[in-house]
């Protein structure tokens, strides 16, 4: 009797455990595995990524080459290629031949009462010397950045393969160091030129009466007027977004810096630059060609009275006023 | 002549990255490039898959066209090659390239990434073929000793193909036909403009 109940007991157990098994775990037929089901394919990444880079993880220490295909390089292809050559060439060109016209058709500047003999200091010797540092690092990297977009389409042809490759390895170094200069240059500017270059009263009716470029006429100006405010204000901005984006791309994927962000910083540095000479252009013309009198000012650091006169006439004023209690300042006789 | 392709089958691939040992040991590449690479996609999840990715050797190579000092030539096989005596090491070929082909043996602070290294296709350079100069350059010149490129020569799974662009899609082709399934000739549709037809 008592084997009876026990073998009673294991069927029920037996038959317990079945059920509870059977409910735990829902038998399942392993079904036809199709491996294309979950696998990722390549257009469905890059319509899903919508161009941004189809990236993995990759086994050996240089991680930016988990990018397994980025197609944003195809964008910055035809902007480096087509948009920046476009740009480049109306800009520069562009603004080359509406100087050339406006001097044929407007001619220098003359300094109308004729040069008085008597000249006085316009920028002393530092203002000088930090000009002329931002100047020259200006026309250098001009040239030598100038160099990568139109060398191999103007350079190349005619001074042959290795001649241009050597020209733009210098040309390149000489580009990246010469940089240092330039930063310098413009923060000394900056901090230099500020206080003479806030926006005035004066500086609306000099707008207003077009600046005597265009007509005959003459509005009061002080050190700076207007037209010189907006250059050294363009140029701060100017300089500001070649500094930062040049050396982005001097210490590339510095900082977490992606593949897409360099490409963005050489956008910005390309555009700017182009922009950047042909404002600088100008400027070249009007202290040089497009002015008489005006090259002295940052040559010898003097200038004419009457040239001072005619231009800056309210701060001929501001001068005297301050030479009659400083005689260092005072207009001076020429030698 | 044919038009060379790589073509890496994502579905057999597993991953041994036996193709960039073997790519750095025939070419004695320096320390830090690597010309071709293994990248996982979609790595631990359901899908995952592994391609071996290095210079595809574009149709109208985008390298090509940015270079301001035009290093790179394609030979007769389309194979897309270039000068290291002429490179200046711009970086300009890594910021156009789709596959993150181009390599340099510096990190490139104050513009001294030396000059560009990339997958030759086991083609050399512009030197006489296998001479001292080619191979400490550019490394081994397989083609010219009518071999195709190690890496896919000793793919253990035949995951990697190279070779004739036709030979390569039809065996693809096939495969895909045999087994039923195919993730696709990874990057075929960006280097070539053109894709398998399955």
């Amino acid at each position: 009797m008592a084997k009876l109940i026990a073998q009673l007991r294991f069927i029920a157990g037996a038959l317990a455990l079945a059920v509870l098994v059977a409910v735990a775990a829902p038998t399942s037929a392993p079904a036809q595995v199709n491996p294309t089901t979950s696998a990722v394919k390549e257009q469905q990444l890059l319509n899903a990524l919508q161009g941004g880079a189809i990236s993995g993880r990759v086994s050996i220490p240089d991680q930016k080459s988990g990018n397994l295909i980025q197609p944003g390089g195809r964008d910055w292809r035809q902007f480096h290629e087509v948009t920046l050559v476009w740009i480049g060439a109306i800009a520069i060109l562009g603004m080359v031949a509406l100087l050339a016209i406006f001097y044929f058709w407007r001619g220098p500047v003359r300094i109308e009462a004729g040069r008085s003999g008597r000249t006085m200091l316009r920028f002393n010797g530092f203002e000088r010397f930090v000009h002329w540092l931002t100047a020259t690092c200006f026309i250098v990297l001009g040239l030598t950045g100038l160099n990568i977009t139109f060398g191999k389409r103007l350079l190349l042809p005619v001074m042959g393969p290795e001649a241009f490759a050597t020209w733009s390895e210098y040309a390149k170094l000489v580009h990246n160091y010469l940089s240092f200069g330039f930063t310098i240059g413009v923060i000394l500017m900056f901090l230099m030129w500020i206080s003479v270059n806030f926006p005035n009263a004066t500086d609306a009716e000099w707008i207003k009466r077009g600046g005597g470029i265009v007509g005959k006429d003459h509005p009061p100006a002080s050190k700076f007027n207007a037209g010189q405010k907006l250059l050294y204000w363009l140029v701060m901005l100017g300089a500001t977004a070649m500094i930062v984006s040049g050396y982005m791309l001097m210490f590339p994927f510095y900082g977490g810096m992606t593949l897409a962000n360099i490409e963005l910083a050489t956008v910005f540095h390309g555009v700017v630059a182009m922009l950047f000479v042909a404002m600088i252009l100008a400027h070249i013309y009007l202290g040089t060609l497009g002015m008489e009198g005006a090259f002295e000012a940052m040559g010898e650091g003097t200038v004419d009275v009457n040239w001072a006169k005619q231009h800056h006439s309210l701060w001929v004023e501001e001068e005297m006023n301050r030479g009659a209690s400083d005689p260092k300042a005072m207009a001076r006789p020429a030698e | 002549m044919a038009r060379m392709k790589f073509l890496c089958d994502a579905d057999r691939c597993i991953e041994c990255n036996a193709c960039v040992t073997a790519c750095k040991n025939e070419h004695e590449v320096p320390w830090g490039i690597n010309r071709r690479r293994v990248v996982t996609l979609n790595d631990g999840k359901p899908g995952e898959r592994s391609v071996s990715m290095a210079c595809m050797h574009c149709t109208d190579a985008p390298c090509a066209a940015v270079c301001p000092t035009n290093v790179f030539y394609t030979t007769a096989d389309a194979i897309v090659l270039h000068s290291k005596d002429l490179c200046i090491g711009c970086g300009y070929c890594f910021y156009a390239c789709p596959f993150g082909a181009p390599q340099y043996p510096k990190v490139g602070n104050f513009g001294s990434r030396g000059k560009m290294d990339k997958c030759t296709f086991c083609a050399g350079g512009p030197e006489a073929d296998n001479s001292k100069e080619e191979y400490e350059k550019y490394g081994a010149n397989r083609l010219a000793e009518g071999k195709l490129p190690l890496c896919a020569e000793m793919c253990s799974t035949k995951s990697l193909l190279a070779g004739d662009g036709d030979v390569i899609a039809q065996i693809y082709k096939e495969r895909v036909s045999k087994r039923g399934y195919g993730s696709g000739a990874w990057g075929w549709q960006t280097a070539y403009r053109e894709n398998i037809a399955i």
